[in-house]
């Protein structure tokens, strides 16, 4: 039996895309446990989402359905990259991965279109109409979940970096009260932030009263990396600690002075060794130079 | 710590005449920032900030006030502090924001600084109107 | 509300307590110098350890006490700056200069320990 609109539409009627996307979500809600017992089978089928049981897989899979259908009849997609977003919050940590989750929403649209396929095929008309409405809503659909799965999963790989920033600390205790904070390689404004913190917090736990700050490694240095290596070293001694940088190339004591840094009041030795005697000597360690300690001990063995 | 619904627009108001003012604006700024989700690093920047912008308000303009509100942008969450002032406006914006300057005595207006911790600084300034500063920091 | 000041040997040490006014810094600032006068206080440790801003009117004030203490002839050491906040006031510009700071009371007292040493060794 035609409905209304089937009827409008053979008359020639001008019918909106409003009233036919509502009549297909129409036909979508009615027969909503098939084409979802369906779709979950040719998920299976296609073996994607390998990492989740089929219970897991069918569970999902209603919302999903639910959140489709109620994105083509409403025509806002806000809701749907919401729910996307929780959605690959979800089953992100479970393995699951982009082209994955685009196969299964694609899956899903074309379920839905052999559907609209198998209804109005009598009526080339209608279902000409009914799929020139379906298909740029679908699409959009489609885009919408990959896009917000794709934001989600940046969001989590980012955590994850900074999870791993944080475990590897840079700062080494080598003796009481000496820090020693290697810079290596490039250095971006954010890194420099969080190397600072993590300096800071380091003083306190340590109880440092000295640090040595080695750029040895360090290649060129913007004036904006220079400007937070000075912050850094001023921070440190806010916190009773005195700052000895060693490493420091021609070019990037250019940089510094570029950018207003008297040298002359930064702390700075040449290298990393001559650095950290530096430090002994001002925590009162005694320094005995090598060679003295080689002399003595021949001295000691030609006595005995 | 649970994150605010994304959907709750955050917001308070706190009007500034005196330096009992500065305290109060920084706090309720902080505990906004942390509900929003920043670490304790970031609520104590936005605390400093708020606390300068509203001390300058207290000092140049006697009375003002501050808003601060949280902003959504895409997958991004910030913050974002309005100090308004009818004072008698700020000369030269360009000398008071660019680093290294300070009015007599080092009583600077501290704008500088302000901008280095902030992601966005703006300052409209005239002496009919007054001063208005708006600052942005976005969570990391 | 007034900070509180403790005498320890020849040292006064003052605990700020957090939410800080304007007025409580300068009212600190007048109960020091009477006290140091009247002791005879060879250094002062002032704890910021519960301090979650330190703003640029809280660094001068920070700062003229210790000018002033040390016109009185004694030593001023700051003392607990946590390290959001020392990150914090770099940042906005913000300096200690020429005021000694140190992590925390103990360092503070060792920091003065060893200056009153070489001051005493000097004559």
């Amino acid at each position: 039996m035609k409905s209304m609109l089937e009827r409008e539409v053979s008359r020639g009627d001008d019918v909106s895309t409003a009233e036919l996307l509502r009549e297909l979500v129409e036909h979508l809600r009615q027969h909503r446990t098939e084409l979802r017992e369906e779709w979950a089978r040719r998920i299976t089928e296609a073996k994607v989402l390998t990492a989740m049981t089929d219970a897991e897989i069918f569970a999902e899979a209603t919302s999903v359905y639910d959140n489709y259908v109620a994105a083509l009849e409403t025509g806002t997609f806000e809701a749907l990259q919401t729910y996307s977003r929780n959605l690959s919050e979800r089953i992100i940590p479970r393995g699951v991965e982009t082209h994955e989750v685009v196969g299964i929403v694609l899956l899903l649209r074309d379920v839905l279109a052999r559907s609209l396929f198998a209804k109005y095929q009598t009526d080339f008309q209608v279902l000409n109409r009914i799929l020139d409405a379906y298909e740029p809503a679908a699409n959009r659909i489609a885009n919408t979940v990959a896009v917000g799965f794709v934001q989600e999963r940046e969001r989590i790989i980012r955590q994850q970096q900074e999870a791993i920033r944080e475990l590897s600390t840079p700062v080494l205790q080598v003796r009481e009260r000496l820090l020693i904070l290697p810079i290596i390689g490039v250095i971006d404004p954010q890194r420099a932030r969080q190397l600072t913190e993590q300096l800071l917090h380091g003083i306190r736990a340590n109880r440092a009263r000295v640090v040595v700050i080695d750029i040895t490694g360090v290649a060129a240095m913007d004036s904006h990396v220079a400007n937070h290596l000075v912050q850094t070293v001023e921070a440190s001694r806010l916190l009773g600690a005195t700052v000895i940088v060693t490493g420091l190339s021609p070019e990037i004591a250019q940089t510094l002075v570029k950018i207003g840094v008297d040298l002359g009041k930064m702390n700075t030795v040449g290298d990393l060794q001559g650095g950290i005697e530096e430090a002994e000597r001002l925590l009162g360690y005694k320094v005995v130079p090598t060679q003295e300690v080689q002399s003595q001990i021949s001295a000691y063995r030609e006595e005995s | 710590m649970p994150d605010q619904n994304p959907h709750d627009d955050a917001e308070f108001c706190v009007p500034v005449s005196s330096v009992n003012d500065i305290v109060t604006a920084r706090m309720q700024g902080r505990v906004l920032a942390e509900q929003l989700g920043f670490s304790s690093g970031e609520a104590t920047l936005v605390a400093t900030a708020i606390s300068e912008l509203a001390r300058n308000i207290v000092q140049y303009a006697s009375n003002g006030d501050i808003v601060v509100r949280s902003i959504t942008n895409g997958t991004k969450r910030g913050i974002v502090v309005v100090a308004r002032d009818r004072g008698p406006g700020i000369g030269d914006l360009k000398l008071a924001v660019r680093s290294g300057y300070s009015t007599s005595g080092g009583l600077g207006l501290g704008l500088p600084g302000v901008r280095r911790i902030v992601d966005d600084f703006q300052i409209v300034s005239d002496r009919q109107a007054g001063t208005t500063v708006t600052v942005t920091k976005w969570r990391s | 509300m007034s900070v509180p000041i403790l005498k320890q040997a020849q040292y006064l040490i003052a605990t700020i307590q957090s939410a800080l006014s304007d007025e409580d810094l300068l009212a600190l600032q007048t109960a020091l110098v009477e006290k140091v006068g009247k002791y005879r206080s060879r250094g002062v440790i002032v704890d910021v350890t519960a301090l979650d801003v330190l703003d640029s009117f809280a660094s001068r004030t920070l700062r003229d006490i210790a000018h002033i203490i040390r016109l009185r002839g004694a030593e001023t050491v700051i003392v607990g700056v946590q390290p959001e906040v020392a990150f914090a006031m770099v940042q906005l510009g913000i300096t200690l200069e020429k005021v000694s700071t140190a992590l925390d009371l103990e360092e503070g007292l060792a920091y003065l320990d060893k200056r009153l040493q070489h001051a005493r060794a000097e004559h």
